[in-house]
């Protein structure tokens, strides 16, 4: 049965044009995949203006409840100002917590005008900057979906036999389900990717329960219990449909699902991927790239505690697996210890625990 | 009184219907599955507007355990949402002080000293060698081989890491860091962490530490008693 219940909740995503607001947690965990998609919008012909200026939404900070609100709304009325200036008017977004953020300040200001002019002055009498709002605002999961079939054209493989699951990061959509394709229930931006790219998506139970992230819960180190233990409800509820591999749209998710599975590997000696090793986590941009041929070394997903050989393998991409650890201009910098999430009995390939 | 210090908060006028007490937020709530914990006994406190329940809500454990993931947002079938209800709750008790009152409040300071601090020194949240292999062993070994190596790893993907210029962890320049910490100080969010650091001293020293040191935040940081199960 094909559901169809997304198309209810389609938006409108600029065509070209972009003001690139990067992501605190995706250039720390996944470097490579900012530089993907900005590489990935060349080879489309796409016109993204990356601009050293701009810096967090203090998201992270605002959602731990230590930065007020109206700190955060003239923090990203500075981004806005900063698009303004340099003559952008839509917002691609590699954030989902700065994604949520942005829309709700927008909503917020709609529906009380009074927090927009006091944020407008506040940013003036901070900064003497002024802004206009964006015309459109994406998260950057929303571009690449919206250059699927364009993506499918270019590729040089596809996701044929190939389980999938889909993680969209809570605040995508749950926020304002009205700024997600597919709304809150039936988000569609990642499935609508591995569709178009040949790949079969995996719904299961807990398809839309949190990764476990819950901000304060996993950054005060006395609550990472609570980080744990709502990965693994969804890594348990995942690992009977057997998928391939996962993809987020959330710079945190992709690297707590990653994470956690070493964690549960080491105190649990669980393992969740149908061959005994873990499941890959990757992030969009990597599973574009993947298609389009790009060098998964060259899009960093070395950084991946779970080892993504197994599924490159089973894609067909050529990688030089000695490559895997140099560094800047081919320097080998040594090889990070192995850990028990990639092994596998009788594995002569990867990397073994012992 | 409270109720009334709460309507200042839009988010409460935006989080606050009128709610029925169905507990669905509850069913699909992170929290409620890990903590003893019920979303929908918070909502039912601020809604009775009952000045000795809420103020016990403002100094317990209990106003901490939200993930703020927003999952009981979309599912209100009165389109209430207890997420932005706690955010306004949790603004109160930091305001009032009372946040030091309850062991997962008190967390509030470790958190300001990591993130705040880096968001006005650094403009990001944060960067790889804050998130130290050594406080975050779940990390696993790729991550201590990448910051132990960070500058011969993030360059390969962003020439200017640490330096001039744009791309991935670029050295925010000091005109930018100087406008942030200009905002913070125009929208009470530096007095609000000013704020967070004096109700912490104070609990400090009457919990026996010498102050808010770094020995308070590393108690803050890293003690659980157990006493939060579901």
């Amino acid at each position: 049965m094909v559901l169809n219940s997304w198309r209810e909740y389609e938006k409108e995503i600029a065509d070209d044009r972009y003001y690139y607001a990067r992501s605190c947690i995706r250039q720390n965990f996944f470097p490579g995949s900012e530089t993907t998609f900005l590489r990935i919008m060349r080879q489309l012909g796409k016109d993204v203006y990356d601009d050293p200026r701009h810096t967090s939404c203090t998201g992270i900070g605002y959602h731990t409840d230590i930065v007020p609100l109206d700190t955060t709304m003239a923090v990203v009325a500075r981004q806005f100002a900063l698009m303004t200036e340099a003559g952008y008017e839509n917002m691609a977004i590699s954030c989902i917590t700065s994604f949520g953020l942005y829309t709700e300040i927008l909503e917020t200001w709609h529906e009380f005008p009074e927090t927009e002019q006091r944020a407008r002055e506040n940013l003036f009498k901070a900064t003497g900057r002024e802004f206009r709002k964006p015309k459109n605002i994406a998260h950057t999961s929303d571009i690449v979906f919206h250059n699927r079939e364009a993506i499918r054209q270019m590729a040089v493989r596809d996701l044929k036999g190939l389980k999938v699951v889909e993680h969209i990061g809570c605040h995508y959509a749950k926020i304002f389900p009205k700024s997600g394709i597919g709304g809150s229930e039936f988000p569609y931006v990642l499935a609508g990717m591995v569709e178009a790219w040949g790949g079969q998506v995996v719904d299961y139970p807990e398809r839309r329960h949190c990764c476990g992230f819950g901000f304060r819960n996993y950054l005060v180190k006395a609550n990472r219990g609570f980080s744990i233990a709502n990965s693994r409800k969804k890594l348990e509820s995942m690992k009977p449909y057997k998928p391939d591999f996962m993809v987020a749209n959330c710079p945190g998710c992709a690297m707590f699902l990653d994470k956690w599975q070493y964690a549960l590997a080491e105190m649990e000696n669980t393992t969740y991927g149908a061959d005994g090793r873990g499941i890959p986590v990757l992030t969009y941009e990597e599973m574009a790239g993947l298609v389009l041929g790009y060098d998964p070394w060259e899009m960093g997903m070395q950084m991946h505690q779970v080892d993504v050989e197994p599924l490159l393998d089973k894609l067909g991409v050529d990688y030089d697996p000695a490559a895997k650890f140099l560094g800047r201009a081919g320097k080998y910098i040594g090889a990070p210890k192995p850990a028990g999430v990639n092994s596998f009995e009788g594995d002569r390939i990867y990397r073994i625990k012992n | 009184m409270y109720f009334e210090l709460l309507t200042k908060d839009i988010r409460l006028r935006e989080g606050l219907k009128a709610c029925m007490n169905c507990g669905v937020c509850t069913g699909v709530c992170p929290s409620a599955e890990f903590y003893d914990y019920d979303p929908r006994q918070i909502v039912c406190i601020v809604q009775s507007r009952d000045d000795e329940q809420i103020e016990q809500l403002l100094k317990s454990d209990r106003l901490w355990y939200c993930g703020e993931c927003m999952s009981c947002r979309p599912r209100c079938p009165r389109g209430n949402t207890p997420g932005y209800i706690i955010q306004a709750l949790r603004t109160l008790s930091q305001q009032l002080g009372f946040f030091t009152e309850s062991e997962k409040g008190r967390q509030q300071l470790a958190i300001k000293r990591v993130i705040g601090h880096h968001i006005l020194e650094k403009g990001y949240c944060i960067t790889p060698r804050l998130v130290a292999p050594a406080m975050h062993p779940e990390q696993g070994p790729v991550w201590d081989w990448a910051v132990g190596n960070d500058t011969d790893f993030w360059t390969k993907f962003s020439p200017n890491y640490r330096g001039a210029g744009a791309g991935a962890l670029r050295e925010i320049d000091s005109d930018a860091i100087a406008e942030i910490n200009r905002i913070f100080e125009v929208t009470g969010g530096k007095d609000f962490f000013d704020t967070i650091e004096a109700a912490s001293d104070r609990k400090a020293r009457q919990m026996g530490f010498d102050g808010a040191d770094e020995s308070y935040v590393n108690h803050t940081y890293t003690f659980n008693s157990g006493n939060h199960g579901a």
